[in-house]
């Protein structure tokens, strides 16, 4: 199986790259499944059944995180999309935090970002962004050549290593260079690591707390100084 | 092999910068109605003004971006582009500040939140200038000749004006960008000073092509391409017989200007105006 992961912010055009990605595999001859990690809705699995007829899945993370998500049923994903024949498994997760990042390690990591989100964007999305293989630029249309040009530069700052692909997804521009990448990866490895470090804390919002105050929570704290420090056992 | 085609595409940019765009030509391809355009190959040459020109519906815009696209008969028009006679690879056009051509549209806007000077130094930064105050100056100066109100290094590139807005975005292409092909759609819709414009581009040795619906700027332009049912039908020079027509069209605009100017001061109008509308 080959495996690629998807992330990025809400609303940022992850479904419609897919989409045109998703196009083209299957123009190429290659056989797709995928599946959407979401928390409380989810339709994308639905209309791209319809619109390809793909074995397609949604799974609600609920009271977990995407992300945290992600990471307990992916062994399973795998499984499923191998008997449904499948030979590349997209996942498209909604990580919400932005301090962890879904990519597995032999996966392909994608982030998709909109041009229009603002200069400082690329600073604020973290290992989602900086551990990724690919950050796709959506929207490009919609702003001046001289917007793509410093937030590209922006992208290129806070993650040196990954490459920029700019994309009207709408049009079904700029999909093919990232279907081309897509096509030469490897076959993941059982059993996967996630590719970064997760968080040192212990989510204990999670876990249902809900008072207010570090005097009421365990794990790793840290005061509005950003003092660190640790309860528990 | 990901690396080897971005290798491609450096050397590629590496060659259109060293030997310099000399000239674009667009192949013909289909109309709406799939039959062959009447204009099988045009060529566009650095220091051109070309105008284009036709109903709306008629296929301008999709012209213009089959040119910025670099469109290799993939796009639903067939055409194909090629510099210096080249087609262009594919992958070409996917770093902005490695691509040649400029594209202002009717859409284009500025999303960003950070004030003008400041935005203008990083894109002059990115574009390796080496005199960053000067550029950026020069960038602003330029945009304040087109424009209405003053553009000021302070304000907010989301503050500015849909007509400030469409001035500084040439600005930005012509002097930071130094672009050596700047399309320009329907520019005139945005209030800025057209002849001045015109005027103003004439001075730098690009290409620009205009998509206008206004007779001065077709008019003043070297040459116009005529469009019709998503077709280019034929390309026609201005000549010297054409000559006074275009005084007498960019006098009308003088003269709408004049009057714009004292509406916008708040004074009332008399005869002695109308002689000096006559005497324009």
């Amino acid at each position: 199986m080959k495996l690629i992961v998807f992330a990025g912010p809400p609303t940022c055009g992850k479904t419609t790259v897919i989409r045109q990605v998703i196009r083209r595999m299957i123009k190429n001859g290659h056989k797709p499944s995928y599946i959407k990690i979401d928390v409380l809705y989810a339709d994308e699995d639905e209309i791209i059944k319809k619109e390809f007829g793909i074995p397609t899945h949604k799974v609600y993370s609920g009271e977990l995180c995407p992300d945290h998500c992600n990471v307990v049923v992916l062994d399973e994903a795998v499984e499923w999309a191998e008997k449904a024949g499948s030979d590349f498994l997209f996942v498209e997760t909604a990580g919400l935090c932005l301090r962890c990042s879904p990519y597995v390690e032999n996966s392909l990591g994608i982030v998709v970002l909109e041009a229009t989100s603002g200069m400082n964007l690329p600073r604020k999305v973290g290992p989602m962004l900086t551990i990724a293989d690919i950050a796709v630029i959506t929207k490009i249309d919609l702003v001046s050549q001289a917007e793509r040009e410093v937030f590209r530069y922006g992208v290129t700052k806070a993650a040196h290593d990954v490459a920029v692909m700019e994309s009207n997804a709408l049009y079904g521009i700029g999909i093919d260079p990232i279907v081309r990448r897509i096509e030469k990866i490897k076959e993941i490895e059982m059993p996967m690591f996630l590719r970064g470090n997760p968080p040192v804390g212990t989510c204990t919002i999670c876990v249902g707390k809900k008072e207010i105050g570090a005097k009421n929570h365990f794990g790793v704290l840290r005061t509005m100084e950003q003092e660190l420090f640790y309860v528990g056992e | 092999m990901y690396t080897y085609s971005v290798f491609l595409m450096y050397i590629f940019a590496k060659i259109v910068f060293i030997m310099e765009i000399q000239k674009i030509t667009i192949r013909g391809g289909y109309g709406k109605d799939g039959s062959k355009e009447a204009v099988e190959s045009l060529e566009l040459r650095a220091g051109d003004i070309i105008s284009i020109v036709g109903p709306t519906g008629c296929g301008k815009t999709t012209l213009i971006n089959d040119i910025e696209l670099f469109a290799n008969c993939n796009t639903p028009s067939g055409r194909q582009i090629l510099i210096n006679d080249l087609p262009i690879p594919e992958d070409f056009s996917l770093d902005p500040s490695q691509h040649p051509i400029a594209l202002i549209s009717q859409h284009t806007n500025f999303l960003s939140d950070l004030p003008v000077g400041e935005f203008l130094t990083i894109h002059a930064r990115i574009r390796g200038a080496e005199n960053i105050e000067a550029v950026v100056n020069e960038t602003i100066e330029f945009a304040n000749q087109l424009t209405g109100e003053a553009i000021l290094r302070e304000t907010g590139m989301t503050e500015l004006s849909g007509g400030q807005t469409r001035s500084l975005l040439i600005g930005d292409a012509v002097v930071i960008g130094n672009s050596p092909i700047i399309l320009l759609d329907e520019i005139e819709n945005a209030g800025i000073h057209k002849t001045k414009a015109l005027e103003l581009l004439k001075k730098y040795d690009k290409l620009f092509v205009f998509v206008t619906h206004d007779p001065t700027i077709a008019l003043l332009s070297d040459s116009r391409v005529i469009m019709k049912n998503g077709a280019m039908q034929k390309v026609v020079q201005s000549n010297p017989h054409e000559r006074p027509a275009a005084e007498a069209l960019r006098k009308m605009d003088d003269a709408i200007l004049y009057f714009r100017g004292l509406i916008r001061e708040g004074q009332e109008l008399n005869e002695s105006h109308l002689e000096k509308l006559n005497q324009h």
